[in-house]
């Protein structure tokens, strides 16, 4: 403990709970967010007591810098209420992610900022806001849309699944489990977009929908084996600056044929080397 | 965005009227195109009238002709099995246009209606006579390897963006449409898109309130002998830069019927009528094919940037016509 601590002994204080007080005052900000939090007397001392004070100082700068530039922007309370007065306000009711939501939204807003800005959800990222890119891709009545290029006002009785709708941390959807599989993203951004966008896809694949990519175009419907590319052409509307289309390809693939996709790349042994020294360090480390 | 009022019509008629009674109103189908332009100040409508309750999705034959409803989704109209087994031309123009979700909020008469994409038309900061009639063309002499190779006038060098239209364009579609009276007409397809001349600032001959209610597609013989050709600057999610919709009629080993439109070379869907005529009567060979589309593309004026279209037109005239009598 005492080696872990070398150089950093402010952070000492993390262990000796009842000597805080005396080291480390709280600031004027540490203690409004403390009673923003409703912590008072005793639980405060135990809850500082449980993230150390260093580390709450930390944690208040950062919820109170975010507070900041949530307010700059004008963002606060919006989810918690209705703006006050609305231009060319319309009623809008919707079922979203299976729960009924009635909006009242300016006839200008998107579906895409009603989900963010009025309900929280956040999932849906917006990249372009102009249809360019597909990271604000959600399902309405089933089928993958733009939300960036959707008038909330036009969303009566629409039926819309966002990503927070698609699985949750304990019951992922097989895509998603396979997006964390093949590591089918870097930054993450484009990635609720992507996931709602390929459940979709096998969905219409299902159906017999064709592509540009379809061979045979006149044929009866039935539904359609997917190759490499038609996987591509059909996920051209979501774009990836991170570049990690190889392994969103085979995420997706892996769902659609029920296989597991064989890795096409492996190490070379110099980096198996530098691997197994990795492990051996880390070995190590959990002796110390 | 401009502030706007929002309604959404039940019936034709009051969606027509609602737009007659206001010059600055506009229909509302997808929105993939109005809304992307409403954010940019381009569009500024004050008020949109919500036209996707209305009964016009529907696709279905009427007699030896099929009609495909103005606010059927291009995904929908794509994948029916009428329009896969009779037009697959079209098919394949719809599919190799924007993304799959782009597909599934387009309609048809959305997709007739779309603005071009010049990025002068696109910037407010620029000037544009199709945006602000008068204020002069920014593209003529500036940026223009995406624009016009026939057809343009000195106000306007733009091209008409649409994949689906060049193959409605080869396929001798009808637009059906009707005003706030309830007077109906038909237009040919190749009369509906506008070239440039004075007055950029109108795309089609569509007048204000009036709405188009369906396309209809007269039954042809093209299905074995068709194909849509598009050349991009990526793989997909682009638009065209030259794309070619044939289709011919071979009976005999003797081409009987031609029909050759190209996007991205002018102001609307242009049918390239001198290469079709070539082809009637002869036997479909590559020395024709090459014969005809050289006939054609010596009477584009190219801009400074785009003489590259010229050549590009002629290859890509060759290849759809070899893939169409494959
Ligand atoms: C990123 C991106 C890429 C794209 N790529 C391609 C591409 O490669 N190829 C391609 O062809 N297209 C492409 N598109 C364009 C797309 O096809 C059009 O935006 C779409 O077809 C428009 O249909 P909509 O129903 O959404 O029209 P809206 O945006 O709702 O309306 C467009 C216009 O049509 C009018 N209108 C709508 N319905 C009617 C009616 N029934 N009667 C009279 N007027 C009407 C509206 O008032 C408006 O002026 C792309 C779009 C985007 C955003
Ligand atoms: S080409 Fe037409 S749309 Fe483009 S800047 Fe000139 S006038 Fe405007
Ligand atoms: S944010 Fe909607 S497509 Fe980019
Ligand atoms: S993971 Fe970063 S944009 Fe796709």
């Amino acid at each position: 403990m005492k080696e872990l601590n070398e150089g950093f002994e402010s952070y000492d204080l993390v262990m000796h709970e009842d000597e805080m007080f005396l080291c480390e005052e709280l600031t004027e900000d540490e203690e409004k967010l403390l009673d923003e939090l409703g912590i008072h007397g005793a639980s405060r001392r135990k809850f500082l007591g449980q993230v150390g004070a260093a580390g709450f100082g930390m944690l208040a700068m950062q919820v109170l810098a975010q507070q900041d530039t949530l307010a700059a922007e004008g963002l606060v309370d919006l989810t918690k209420s209705e703006p006050v007065s609305i231009e060319n306000a319309v009623n809008v009711n919707m079922r979203i992610n299976g729960v009924r939501k009635s909006l009242k939204v300016d006839s200008r807003m998107t579906l895409l900022d009603a989900l963010r800005e009025r309900l929280g959800l956040t999932g849906s990222k917006k990249g372009c806001d102009h249809g360019q890119c597909g990271a604000c891709t959600v399902h309405v009545d089933g089928e993958r849309h733009l939300s960036c290029l959707t008038l909330a006002a036009t969303c009566e009785d629409k039926d819309i699944k966002t990503i927070e709708g698609i699985g949750d941390e304990k019951n992922l959807h097989p895509m998603q489990a396979a997006f964390v599989k093949y590591d089918a993203f870097q930054c993450g951004y484009c990635t609720p977009g992507q996931i709602c966008s390929a459940v979709a896809l096998l969905d219409e694949a299902k159906k017999g929908e064709v592509s540009y990519e379809t061979e045979n175009i006149s044929a009866k419907t039935r539904p359609v084996q997917l190759s490499d590319d038609e996987i591509r052409e059909r996920m051209s509307g979501n774009l990836c600056r991170c570049g990690a289309y190889p392994n969103i390809l085979k995420a997706i693939k892996e769902v659609h044929t029920g296989k597991a996709v064989a890795q096409t790349w492996n190490f070379s042994e110099r980096l198996d080397d530098i691997a197994e020294n990795y492990e051996q360090e880390d070995a190590n480390d959990e002796t110390v | 965005m401009r502030p706007f009022k929002y309604d959404r019509a039940k019936k034709s008629n009051d969606a027509t009227k609602m737009v007659a009674s206001n010059k600055n109103a506009k229909f509302l189908a997808g929105g993939t195109n109005i809304v992307d332009l409403m954010k940019e100040n381009v569009e500024r409508p004050d008020a949109l009238v919500d036209v996707n309750n209305l009964e016009l999705k529907q696709i279905k034959s009427m007699g030896s002709n099929i009609s495909i409803g103005a606010l059927a989704k291009n995904k929908d109209t794509a994948n029916h099995p009428l329009i896969k087994q009779n037009f697959p031309l079209l098919t394949q123009a719809i599919l190799s246009g924007a993304s799959a979700q782009i597909r599934n909020m387009a309609t048809n008469g959305g997709n007739l209606n779309q603005r071009t994409r010049c990025v002068y038309f696109y910037d407010t900061a620029t000037p544009c006579n199709k945006r602000e009639p008068g204020t002069g063309c920014g593209a003529a002499e500036g940026l223009n390897r995406m624009h016009a190779i026939f057809g343009y006038s000195d106000k306007c060098v733009a091209t008409h963006p649409s994949d689906m239209c060049i193959a409605l364009a080869a396929l001798d579609a009808v637009v059906h449409v009707e005003d706030e009276k309830g007077n109906k007409r038909k237009i040919l397809f190749g009369a509906y898109h506008r070239l440039p001349g004075d007055t950029p600032e109108k795309d089609n001959n569509l007048k204000h309130g009036e709405l188009i209610t369906s396309i209809e597609i007269p039954k042809n013989k093209f299905a074995n002998n068709s194909y849509y050709l598009k050349v991009r600057d990526r793989a997909s999610y682009a638009f065209a830069l030259v794309s070619v919709a044939t289709g011919l009629e071979i009976k005999n080993g003797i081409i009987r019927k031609s029909r050759i439109a190209m996007g991205g070379v002018a102001h609307k869907p242009w049918r390239a009528m001198i290469a079709e005529k070539e082809l009637i009567g002869k036997k479909p060979s590559q020395k024709l094919f090459e014969r005809a589309a050289k006939m054609e593309m010596e009477r584009a004026k190219p801009l400074e940037h785009n003489k590259y279209k010229v050549t590009l037109g002629e290859r890509a005239i060759v290849r759809a016509l070899k893939m169409a009598s494959a």
